[in-house]
């Protein structure tokens, strides 16, 4: 059972006030619990919580590179199992670091299986560098290497379905979540690190500097993402989706309109055949996890 | 116990001894006959260890990172583009201060591609805060290795260290070699005792980052280790000498140096070929001597200069050339012996597996006693 009342993760860090991978990192630990060791790469997270001397870390953590977490966590978990410890393994770590430049180590970690759970806070974008495109981030967002301009509605490519590929390497337990969400979050983590293999978990975490909304609307936002259908919070069990939360879908214009990264789909003018493009994904998710109500 | 092995199955074997409790590699020519037969070893329960087959090399001293942080002993090893794809793992790890012993089986650097021997590998990583010691031989191979965990680990260190040998002059080379017994070993290397080590019962942060307020501290901390790695060298050497009967105390070595007037310095199994040609050149009345530097991190600049107090010619052997500047033993030989009359020449040679034989080496004598240096030895005809 997820102890609520836990915190892992202190206060005092300095990630920007709404943000939410802070907020969802904070529910991460209280679902993993105290017998925990974190690898983060390098990111947003690293540097709001560790600048030295000072952390918020109260469960033993780890940072070396960007790109080599998953690899990290491998050689920890051989340690551990050599050594007969039982501390759980998990990997938090940004979208960047997950779905690009990470991808040969957490690909290499998966296939091998080791005993870990990869947890990607999934901001949509660069944060850290300030707001550059990422494999995460999502059709037509403008972001400062994406921009929209009077020749561009932003960025060009869907998600990369990360998920789908990990469940491709026979991961046993991939999930997503929202930390809009927490209580359905902290019981995917637990279910997580106590599925024995290397498990994966997307959270979708609003980032109120990169994405453009006020600091207080970041639950809002978040729920807004599954309500339209373009975030759909799922789990698969050995490649297989067991649940997906059903909803009563909004219109995507409800989620796009609220941030700055779409300003350029309503200003000057609305661009209606470019938000018909992005409820067109809205549906099709729809449609593959079966979530209408 | 006297074995005839090739120069991997050596190093392995000498691997093997110390224990590592997580070996995490990738294979790459030359190195492989050395993580092949770990493999074995584990696979018959010789060794008792978990090896963890990686998809890279970055990977590779990655998992070592995260073993040893966790508090096992790691290993690795790897060589030419397997080494300069680890290039950011091994920073960081010096700069965590974990204590992974790599064995380099040096290889050329691409491109153009090649396989064969220099030393460009290790020394492009001259300043990533790695210990590196280089062997003349299967033998010193085999004892650096032990050694190198024993000077890593002491609390005092804490550094990584490169065990470097030439690849296939070495790596694929049958030699005898005097095997110590586990007990032997173990009396020497005691299990490991990590510093700090992650742990659920009393976390603590790894791998934070630093201010410009702290990071010139943590640098400076990172220098004096290696400073001080000097000493642990010559300690534990002599220890090593006490208990296996091979004396590793110099950071360098002299060959007939004493009454030298020319004096060759040079890295790895060249120096075998050296002795050779230095032992047929005395018979002319050549008054020539060998230093062969054994650590060439951290420097010994003060026992160079020492030891070639009474030279008149220095004659630099450099398998590897730093790009618009020189070979980075010559520089740094310069360096300490700045302020000193001795002339130093440096010959860049070798590079790629270009064989270097007794012939070459009284050439290079020659050159130096003309005057003539600082100069590529061996190109071909077409390009002179």
């Amino acid at each position: 059972m997820v102890d609520k009342t836990l915190e892992l993760f202190e206060c005092g860090h300095r990630a920007c006030g709404g943000c939410g991978a802070s907020s969802a990192v904070r529910m991460i630990l209280k679902g993993a619990g105290e017998n925990t060791i974190v690898v983060s790469p390098t990111g947003c997270l690293e540097v709001f919580s560790t600048p030295y001397p000072e952390t918020a870390w109260k469960v033993p953590w780890i940072h070396s590179l960007f790109e080599n977490a998953s690899a990290v966590a491998s050689g920890i978990e051989a340690s551990l199992k050599r050594q007969g410890r039982k501390e759980k393994i998990i990997i938090i770590g940004g979208d960047g670091a997950t779905v690009d430049i990470g991808m040969l180590c957490l690909s290499g970690a998966f296939e091998r299986n080791h005993d870990i759970t990869y947890i990607c806070y999934d901001n949509e974008a660069y944060m850290n560098t300030g707001i550059q495109r990422s494999g995460a981030t999502p059709f037509d967002a403008s972001t400062t290497t994406s921009p929209a301009g009077s020749c561009s509605m932003g960025n060009k490519h869907q998600k990369k379905d990360v998920p789908a590929i990990l469940a491709a390497h026979g991961a046993p337990y991939v999930a997503t979540a929202t930390m809009a969400y927490p209580t359905d979050l902290m019981k995917k983590v637990e279910t997580a690190v106590n599925t024995p293999g290397a498990c994966y978990i997307q959270v979708h975490a609003p980032c109120c500097t990169g994405w453009g909304f006020d600091g207080s609307k970041t639950i809002e936002v978040g729920k807004l993402a599954v309500e339209t259908g373009l975030w759909v919070n799922y789990e698969m069990m050995n490649g297989i989706v067991k649940k997906a939360k059903k909803v009563k879908r909004k219109p995507v214009e409800e989620y796009l309109s609220v941030q700055k990264r779409f300003r350029h789909l309503f200003k000057p003018q609305k661009n209606d055949a470019e938000i018909a493009k992005i409820q067109a994904i809205a549906d099709a998710n729809a449609e593959k996890f079966g979530i209408d109500l | 116990m006297k074995e005839i092995l090739e120069g991997s199955h050596a190093v392995a074997e000498a691997t093997r001894l110390c224990r590592p409790e997580v070996i995490a590699a990738y294979p790459i020519t030359p190195q492989t006959h050395i993580v092949e037969a770990l493999a074995q070893m584990v696979a018959d329960c010789r060794l008792q260890s978990e090896y963890i087959c990686v998809e890279s090399e970055f990977s590779a001293l990655s998992a070592c990172l995260g073993a040893s942080a966790a508090g096992s002993r790691t290993y690795s090893a790897t060589t030419s583009q397997g080494l300069a794809l680890m290039f950011e793992v091994c920073f960081n790890v010096a700069g965590m201060r974990l204590p992974i012993v790599m064995t380099i089986a040096n290889r050329a650097m691409s491109a153009p591609l090649s396989i064969w021997n220099d030393q460009q590998d290790s020394i492009a990583l001259r300043d990533s805060g790695w210990i590196q010691l280089y062997a003349e031989d299967n033998q010193e191979a085999l004892d650096l290795h032990i050694l190198a965990y024993r000077v890593c680990e002491d609390h005092d260190i804490l550094l990584p260290a490169f065990v470097c040998f030439d690849g296939f002059i070495l790596t694929h080379t049958y030699e005898p070699v005097d095997m110590p017994t586990q007990e032997e070993v173990d009396a020497y290397l005691p299990a490991f005792n990590p510093y700090q080590r992650l742990d659920a019962k009393d976390p603590i942060s790894f791998g934070m980052y630093a201010t410009p307020d702290y990071y010139l501290e943590f640098r400076y901390e990172n220098q004096r280790a290696m400073l001080r790695a000097k000493d642990a060298i010559s300690k534990y050497g002599a220890l090593f000498g006490e208990q296996f009967g091979r004396d590793y105390s110099g950071l360098i070595e002299g060959y007939k140096l004493e009454d030298a007037e020319i004096a060759l310095i040079a890295m790895g199994s060249i120096c075998g070929t050296i002795k050779d040609a230095i032992d047929e050149m005395r018979a002319d009345g050549k008054k020539v001597g060998l230093l062969k530097i054994r650590c060439y991190r951290p420097f010994p600049d003060e026992e160079i200069a020492s030891a070639l107090s009474h030279i008149k010619t220095v004659a630099v052997l450099d398998k590897n050339i730093s790009l618009g500047s020189k070979g980075a033993v010559a520089l740094e030989v310069k360096d300490a012996l700045y302020g000193s009359s001795i002339d130093v020449y440096d010959y860049i040679l070798g590079l790629g597996g270009r064989d270097i034989r007794k012939k070459d080496i009284k050439a290079i004598v020659d050159l130096a006693e003309k005057g003539s240096g600082d100069m590529f030895y061996g190109l071909r005809e077409e390009l002179l």
